[in-house]
């Protein structure tokens, strides 16, 4: 499976999303640069955290205008798998492939710290590896992770089953129902604030964020690669 | 050309973290009667005279880059500026 690594002016997860896909899953991926054309031969699409455009503005408002942005919409419609994390949730967010906008942490304080999750949904391409309602550790790093939508955009998400991921005991945040991660109506596209490619190796510090690419790459085979 | 002065400020329903902060640190230093703090965007913007309204094309900067409706509001001020 091959996966394509999106690299914004100011990305700085990147290398982190690399490894994981490349050193701990051991499938393909590449770097792709924002002012790229074209995203043709890639199965999946990573949005990596970090600062794009140094958040001037707003969050992942001038990264969203970028050339390969377009190429990201193509493929979300195509219903290839799409993960925003961190930045990469906001840059989603403001392009409208996810509901909602990013407000800042309601302490004012950037967070970087282990926070525990609660797996809401364990049928969606991203989580099938999990258990429903398990919960699982991973970090977040983040100034602006205060998720909010209005009432009607809630109900929907609750009834879609689109919150995946919530923050369990502490909301770190003061994001609305402790929504950590979500994802589109169809499933396909998830953006979350806690970093799952720094949690897969239990040297440093945790592998929970394994299973999540673990099954993109399951639920990927099952649907593409003919079983002989 | 024109001299474009755009205000974008968070929607009443939203709060706002850092005006509360800047409230807090208000009270403080004995300043109790102020209720509340909202913090916004202030923005000056030079546009040419172009094949569209001036008016139009800032409604369009303004919803499609400078503000995020989700969480945003904005309103502009446009003054022509007679040339030298």
């Amino acid at each position: 499976m091959k996966f394509a690594v999106i690299v914004f002016p100011g990305s700085n997860c990147d290398l982190d999303m690399f490894h994981a896909i490349k050193d701990e899953l051991g499938e393909e991926a590449d770097y792709i640069f924002h002012d790229s054309e074209s995203l043709d031969g890639y199965d999946a699409i990573l949005l990596p955290g970090g600062f794009s455009y140094g958040d001037y503005l707003r969050t992942g408002s001038i990264a969203r205008f970028s050339n390969v942005m377009k190429e990201i919409i193509k493929a979300a419609d195509a219903g290839k798998p799409i993960l925003g994390v961190c930045n990469g949730f906001q840059i989603l967010l403001e392009t409208g492939l996810l509901p909602g906008a990013m407000l800042r942490n309601e302490n004012m304080k950037f967070i970087c710290q282990d926070v525990q999750l609660k797996v809401q949904n364990n049928e969606t391409l991203f989580t099938t590896g999990y258990e429903n309602g398990e919960i699982i550790t991973i970090p977040i790093a983040h100034g602006e992770g205060n998720y909010f939508c209005d009432t009607d955009t809630l109900k929907e998400l609750k009834n879609n089953k689109q919150i995946v991921f919530s923050y369990e005991g502490v909301n770190p945040n003061g994001s609305i129902e402790n929504i950590a991660g979500i994802t589109n109506r169809k499933g396909n596209v998830l953006g979350m604030m806690p970093h799952p490619e720094r949690a897969v190796d239990s040297l440093l510090g945790g592998a929970d964020g394994l299973k999540l690419f673990k099954s993109i790459v399951k639920n990927w085979r099952e649907a593409n690669v003919i079983k002989a | 050309m024109y001299k474009v002065k755009v205000y974008v400020t968070l929607r009443e329903s939203v709060l706002d973290p850092q005006g509360e902060a800047v409230k807090n640190a208000l009270h403080s230093m004995n300043y109790g009667e102020v209720g509340s703090v909202r913090i916004g965007k202030y923005m000056e913007l030079e546009i040419e005279k172009g094949s569209k309204e001036v008016e139009e094309t800032v409604n369009e900067i303004c919803s499609r880059l400078l503000s995020n409706p989700v969480i945003e509001n904005y309103r502009y001020e446009i003054e022509e500026c007679v040339a030298l």
